[in-house]
């Protein structure tokens, strides 16, 4: 039985599962841990409100926003159940520096419609990270006032960190055959 | 964009077209503000961007700082818009040094992956190989034994006077303060002697590794320490002298790239550049990792979050990380120097020749690699120039799926146009060398 | 032959003779070729983690001032030497050939690094592999990074090349290569290298 959990609001709101089923929830969201880290999955469309719920709630500094590609990977055993997975995920890492706490939010972006609204009104210092993730990933930030490439030139093509964009690698002689490595990489 | 005569034919070969300052009337008002710098103080904004409409374009310049100079941080590219010497807009571009260590990091092994991210911070290089052992460490879920612990200790703070050395060297020579380069280089030099005797490498170690450490300290460590200890503190006083208590440098730095915590947080600025502020936050005490919590140190806080605070905390951080070290040579305990488990490190040469299991361990770490279980972790150390973080998506096989760094310098540099915004052009390489960026971690 | 063999009186009554002492000879090319080698002026192009080796090797242990190239000239206008010290990203790499340019002749460029020499340990699209491909190489210096020692013998090696080498080099327009990233259609091709 899922949703348990008292509404988003102020103030930590957490869940304890009872030991059937119930997935345990944070402000709301679907939260899991992973290796004793906490890891909320907000839809994107959660994903707004609850930026400003942890942002009020004393978690006024975003440390990290990257986004991975699961497009070959064998299965992602950290998102629960009922959360649909999608080809990409951004992952953001916040820090609460009164209680201590980190935080990670892991938002599911599909393939063909990959946008996210951006962290840039609330949080001024993702504007370099989400130009990372649109020129590495191809995600599009609504709302970030510069959507340009920051690490590629201006008129590269394609994006580098997606797992369907070849390395690059020259083959070199004299050394042992690529396939030494997983070729499939 | 005022020009009088026309744009060089290899303009076009080198312009990055979008990422560049263009002329105000053209960018969207959101970007206006945040390369006016103003994007944090919302009340002033306005009154900021009415300021800059009053500026009409035919007396401001749009020049180019980069990304070859003589400052000596790197590839960093700078374009600004001034009015005579004072700076209005600032917009860094970035990705000179771009080297795409992230997808080369899927293609290493957990064990060669140390030898890729230590060339990202390529001043405090086992910063980056610490963060990377840590977060692999999380991920196998295996704990290192207590002298690895207290060894990477003593070798990140080693590394941490080297780095501040660097700094003071650096922001000397581009002050003016140009003898400043080779007193900083001269007792760098001998911090790398150290790491040199332990490690075999002045630069770029590949020490850390997941499971603890490549090798264990050799004998007369102790007295190698103990010498540096003795020589630094005086050739510190010397660099107080020189500089901290002289008036021309105070004039310079002091009130120059003024940031308010409030800012440093919203911009996810840490480090030097947070605790200037006034803000008391360094990951070794209040989210302790390694054995700092067993370490007596203190943390350095500015005031005024100016440049000449920046300064004044990494001068006194070198003389706290003398005294962490010299805590990890008293209270270095015995034992090994990385985890005995045959999964994860490779066995000692000897036993190579009289154990068939032991070849084969080796032979299997070495060229395949040891397996991460499917997961995701994100650990983060404090470096010398901000919290330092790893985020690793592993999927069971031998290489990590996804390997993400996060880089204090690259966030760090967001607060350029803030810093810059009604500073003079000579003031601008001030506030680049009092950031501290380092390009490698930057572009990645 | 005491009392001739310093003929007083000057230059009018013994002529030059007497001043032998005096005189230092040698071909033209020699002396141009000695003063190229001692007075090479380096050109920052310091990119990577081999800038940090670069400036160590300026430094008071391993210092570059006794062959008089302690000060590297910010601007190309006024460098011989371009040492590309460290990876050449692609959008870095019109840069460089700029820079390059923008030197006067006669100009030589050192290799500094495995990343500058071959693309390093990065083999992937975001490294040129070899700044040769943009540049014409005198001294490949070797090491990840090449520590000041093996600096100084490129750069020795360098001052020997310059001894040995001809007057007037005509160093080629570059590897003449050029660079297309394949794409879509219409867009534009990544150039690197010019004809």
């Amino acid at each position: 039985m899922a949703d348990e959990a008292a509404p988003t609001g102020a103030g930590d709101t957490e869940v304890e599962a009872t030991p059937e089923v119930a997935p345990e929830e944070l402000f709301g969201v679907l939260l899991t841990r992973s290796g004793g880290q906490l890891v909320v999955h907000p839809s994107r469309e959660q994903y707004p409100k609850l930026l400003r719920t942890l942002h009020d709630a004393g978690y006024h500094m975003v440390i990290d926003l990257c986004g991975v590609d699961y497009l070959t990977h064998p299965g992602r055993t950290g998102v629960p159940a009922s959360v649909a997975t999608e080809r990409f995920e951004v992952v953001v890492n916040l820090i609460n520096h009164k209680e201590r706490a980190r935080l990670r939010l892991r938002v599911q972006i599909p393939v063909d419609d990959a946008r996210l609204p951006s962290a840039f009104d609330l949080y001024p210092g993702t504007e370099a990270m989400e130009r990372e993730t649109f020129d590495m990933f191809g995600i599009s930030f609504d709302g970030h006032p510069d959507l340009t490439r920051i690490l590629m030139p201006e008129d590269w093509l394609g994006h580098p960190l997606r797992k369907d964009y070849d390395s690059g690698r020259i083959p070199v002689q004299f050394k042992g055959a690529p396939a030494n490595r997983p070729a499939t990489r | 964009m005022t020009t009088t005569h026309e744009a060089p034919a290899n303009l076009a070969q080198t312009s990055e077209g979008a990422q560049e300052l263009t002329s105000r009337d053209v960018i969207a008002a959101g970007e206006r503000l945040r390369e006016l710098g103003a994007v944090l103080r919302l009340s002033e904004s306005e009154a900021l961007d009415a300021e800059l409409d009053a500026v009409p374009d035919e007396e401001t310049m749009i020049i180019n700082m980069g990304p070859q100079h003589p400052s000596t941080h790197g590839v960093l590219r700078l374009m600004l818009e001034l009015q005579g010497e004072t700076v209005l807009r600032c917009k860094p571009i970035i990705g000179y040094l771009h080297t795409g260590m992230e997808r080369t990091g899927e293609d290493l092994t957990y064990l060669q992956g140390p030898t890729n991210v230590t060339r990202m911070d390529y001043a405090a290089p086992l910063f980056t190989e610490l963060a990377f052992s840590l977060t692999v460490e999380k991920l196998l879920d295996i704990e290192v034994p207590e002298r690895a612990i207290w060894i990477r200790m003593l070798m990140t703070e080693m590394n941490r006077i080297s780095s501040h050395l660097l700094f003071m060297a650096t922001n000397g020579m581009d002050l003016g303060a140009v003898s400043m380069m080779l007193y900083g280089w001269r007792e760098r030099e001998e911090a790398l002697r150290f790491l040199q005797e332990v490690t075999g490498l002045r630069m770029n170690h590949n020490y850390i590794r997941p499971g603890g450490v490549a090798a264990d300290l050799p004998d007369g460590w102790r007295d190698s320490i103990l010498r540096l200890l003795d020589m630094l503190p005086q050739r510190l006083d010397e660099y107080d002298v020189l500089m901290t208590n002289q008036p021309i440098w105070r004039e310079r730095l002091q009130g120059i790239g003024a940031i308010s915590a409030e800012e440093c947080l919203a911009l996810g600025v840490t480090g030097p550049m947070l605790r200037s502020t006034g803000y008391d936050w360094d990951l070794r005490r209040d989210m302790p990792y390694l054995a700092f919590d067993k370490i007596d140190f203190d943390v350095v806080v500015g005031s005024f979050g100016d440049c000449f605070d920046r300064f004044a905390i990494r001068l006194a951080e070198i003389r706290e990380s003398m005294k962490i070290v010299r805590q990890c040579l008293e209270n270095m305990p015995k034992g090994d120097y990385r985890i005995q488990d045959k999964k994860v490190t490779p066995p000692p040469r000897a036993r190579i020749d009289e154990s068939m299991e032991a070849l084969i361990h080796h032979f299997k770490i070495f060229t395949e690699g040891f397996k991460v279980p499917e997961g995701e972790a994100y650990v983060a150390i404090e470096s010398p120039r901000g919290e330092l973080g790893c985020y690793i998506v592993s999927d069971g096989s031998p290489n990590p799926y996804r390997m993400h760094v996060r880089a204090p310098s690259f966030v760090n540099l967001q607060t350029l146009p803030h810093l810059m915004h009604g500073n003079l052009v000579a003031d601008a390489v001030a506030i680049i060398s009092s950031v501290d960026p380092i390009l490698g971690e930057v572009d990645r | 032959m005491s009392s001739e063999s310093r003929p007083s009186g000057g230059l009018l009554e013994s002529g030059l003779e007497g001043l032998s002492h005096n005189f230092l000879t040698g071909t033209l090319e020699g002396l141009v070729k000695w003063a190229r080698s001692h007075s090479v002026m380096p050109a920052t192009f310091g990119l990577a983690c081999c800038a940090i080796e670069m400036m160590a090797a300026g430094g008071p242990h391993y210092d570059l001032s006794r062959y008089g190239m302690e000060t590297f000239r910010a601007s190309p206008r006024q460098a011989d030497l371009m040492i590309v010290a460290g990876r050449v990203s692609q959008k870095m790499a019109p840069v460089l050939r700029q820079i390059y340019d923008q030197m006067m002749e006669p100009k030589w460029v050192i290799s500094m690094g495995v990343c500058a020499s071959s693309g390093g340990m990065f083999n992937n699209y975001a490294i040129v592999q070899g700044v040769d491909q943009i540049v014409p190489v005198d001294v490949y210096a070797p090491g990840c990074p090449p520590s000041p020692e093996t600096l100084m013998h490129a750069i020795l090696t360098l001052h020997q090349q310059i001894r040995d080498g001809e007057l007037t080099r005509r160093p080629g327009q570059g590897a003449g290569i050029v660079i297309e990233q394949v794409g879509a259609a219409g867009s534009t091709p990544v150039v690197l290298g010019r004809n």
